[in-house]
């Protein structure tokens, strides 16, 4: 797997995070929600922010996906400046695929029209969309399903879905916000699994935020543990296993020393 | 071999008896219309009401046949229709539009609050004799007065829409760099959609109601002109009939409403086609 072979040749920075920090609320009575941190993703790699609730995971991810602006430093991505100011640079915007915990989807569009909804504001051709959404929908695992309306769909489904829709316009970064949160366990270990297959598919940048040690072991290139109060990076875990990564690798011994490491390490910061 | 065969007739039964259930209104409702019509003749038969105070069914039904063979009936229910929709149309015009800025824009609402809660305790019909005193007995009068019962109900929901909007739809929105018309075009009147059709439901309703108060007091034709005039020639069973084409023109515009409804919005639970949520 040339993926996890990153010595050989320089891999360029899909982001890039310069002594970013962010601060909520009026002066007097701030809140400092995320220090001062410095971080590289690397193209096609897979990073998951790992952290207990409070310490500033999905702030990060946000501020990456362009959703809120940081206090202070500088964020790039593909290379690219997000922010000049307080103005988000669209076509910065453009590289990245945002999944969030809810599906999101529209309940006027059809699962189809949801999939395409990014072509359309982009102005792409009807013909063009149509074609689109029928190989979106197969690679999700939702074919279908592309008429029917979002409320007839499972959870597992709806997220497929919201997963397709970011993965429309072929953004290079895919930033997804606890996507797998609000499922029970069992649809959660078959979406991992299938996730990954999708990373492995397309080569996409992942930066994935969870509360789940052993998901984040799972899936990761890279675990970023997080602290809180303000959030800082605290630990960096390299995940050394093979893909592609199967259910029952979360049963070996080396596995689970990760995750029960990270977990002390938790422990101790929250 | 028995008992399954009982048992099979039971459920038999059963199905049977929710089929029924089903069909039970569309029985039921006429039947009560009728008996309601029964007793309706029978008190004015038994206790011999004068006419004048009670014409009997008979009566009003003869009444409206006359009325639906009227030009000047057909006039007048085509003008006051016309009244209740030019008005209704301002109002959900000025409702929406102004609903729409008054949602995101905070400090003009918390402006506007007290003029549009004022303009709601206002009994309006009583702004009727001074719009004829202003706009004269033509159409003005009735159209103004119409828009502004069906203004307000219009712009409540459309408030309650748009604020009720998702968050996460607004960040998805965001994180497709959609631009300020897409966000209004593509969500927020999308998601509005629901509310302002049940606004829309209350407010082609009290237009109706605006129009024909309007009628009352000026003007040679419409329907209140016409319903007056029964009062004035002692006509109960006249009174009686154009209260009968009041009624359907009040049904064919809500039924127009909730076509639209259907059209519109078929993806909300309110539309209630197909599969509930």
């Amino acid at each position: 797997m040339p993926r996890n072979n990153l010595t050989a040749a320089p891999v360029p920075a899909a982001i890039c995070l310069e002594q970013v920090d962010k601060w909520y609320g009026e002066f007097g009575q701030q809140v400092h929600a995320l220090d001062v941190t410095d971080l590289e993703v690397l193209q096609g790699e897979f990073v998951v922010l790992l952290g207990p609730s409070g310490c500033g995971k999905t702030t990060l991810l946000r501020m990456i996906g362009g959703l809120i602006a940081p206090s202070h430093g500088r964020l790039r991505v593909m290379e690219r400046d997000l922010w000049k100011g307080k103005t988000r640079q669209s076509d910065a915007v453009a590289d990245l695929g945002v999944v969030f915990q809810d599906a999101n989807l529209f309940p006027w569009l059809t699962v189809g029209q949801n999939i395409t909804l990014p072509l359309e504001l982009r102005g792409a051709p009807k013909d063009d969309c149509l074609a689109r959404v029928r190989e979106l929908a197969s690679l999700v695992g939702i074919a279908g399903f592309e008429q029917r309306w979002p409320r007839e769909l499972s959870g597992g489904m709806r997220q497929r879905a919201a997963i397709a829709r970011a993965l429309s316009y072929d953004p290079d970064i895919l930033l997804m916000d606890e996507p797998f949160g609000a499922l029970d366990a069992m649809t959660r270990d078959a979406m991992n699994i299938e996730l990954q297959t999708l990373w492995i598919k397309t080569a996409k940048t992942i930066v994935l935020v969870t509360h789940s040690i052993s998901e984040a072991v799972f899936l990761a290139d890279r675990v970023i543990l997080l602290s809180p109060r303000p959030g800082r990076i605290d630990t960096v875990v390299n995940i050394p296993f093979a893909r592609p990564r199967l259910l029952d690798t979360q049963t070996t011994t080396e596995f689970q020393s990760i995750v029960r490491d990270l977990r002390h390490r938790l422990d101790e910061i929250s | 071999m028995k008992g399954v065969n009982h048992v099979s007739k039971q459920i038999g039964a059963l199905v049977k008896t929710r089929d029924y259930k089903a069909y039970l209104p569309w029985i039921t409702t006429p039947g009560l219309c009728l008996l309601i019509v029964a007793i309706w003749w029978a008190y004015v038969t038994l206790s011999g009401i004068s006419a004048f105070i009670l014409p009997a069914p008979g009566a009003v039904w003869d009444a409206w046949i006359e009325l639906l063979g009227s030009r000047r009936a057909w006039a007048s229910a085509f003008l006051t229709a016309y009244a209740t929709l030019l008005g209704f149309f301002w109002a959900v015009l000025i409702g929406v539009g102004l609903g729409m800025v008054i949602a995101r824009v905070r400090w003009l609402e918390q402006t506007l609050t007290p003029f549009i809660v004022a303009s709601q305790v206002l009994p309006k019909v009583a702004l009727v004799p001074l719009f004829i005193v202003w706009f004269g007995f033509g159409i003005t009068s009735k159209v103004l007065i119409a828009a502004i019962l069906a203004f307000f109900p219009i712009l409540t929901n459309t408030v309650l829409g748009v604020k009720s909007i998702d968050q996460g739809h607004r960040d998805v929105m965001i994180s497709l760099n959609a631009t300020r018309w897409q966000v209004f075009r593509r969500l927020e009147l999308q998601s509005a959609l629901p509310y302002i059709i049940t606004g829309m439901e209350v407010g082609i309703v009290l237009a109706l109601i605006g129009s024909i108060v309007g009628e009352y007091l000026g003007g040679d034709l419409g329907l209140g002109h016409l319903l007056v005039g029964k009062m004035n020639a002692f006509e109960t069973d006249g009174l009686f009939a154009v209260m009968i084409h009041m009624t359907i023109l009040g049904f064919l515009f809500y039924f127009a409403i909730s076509a639209l409804r259907r059209i519109f919005v078929p993806w909300h639970g309110s539309a209630g086609s197909g599969d509930a949520h």
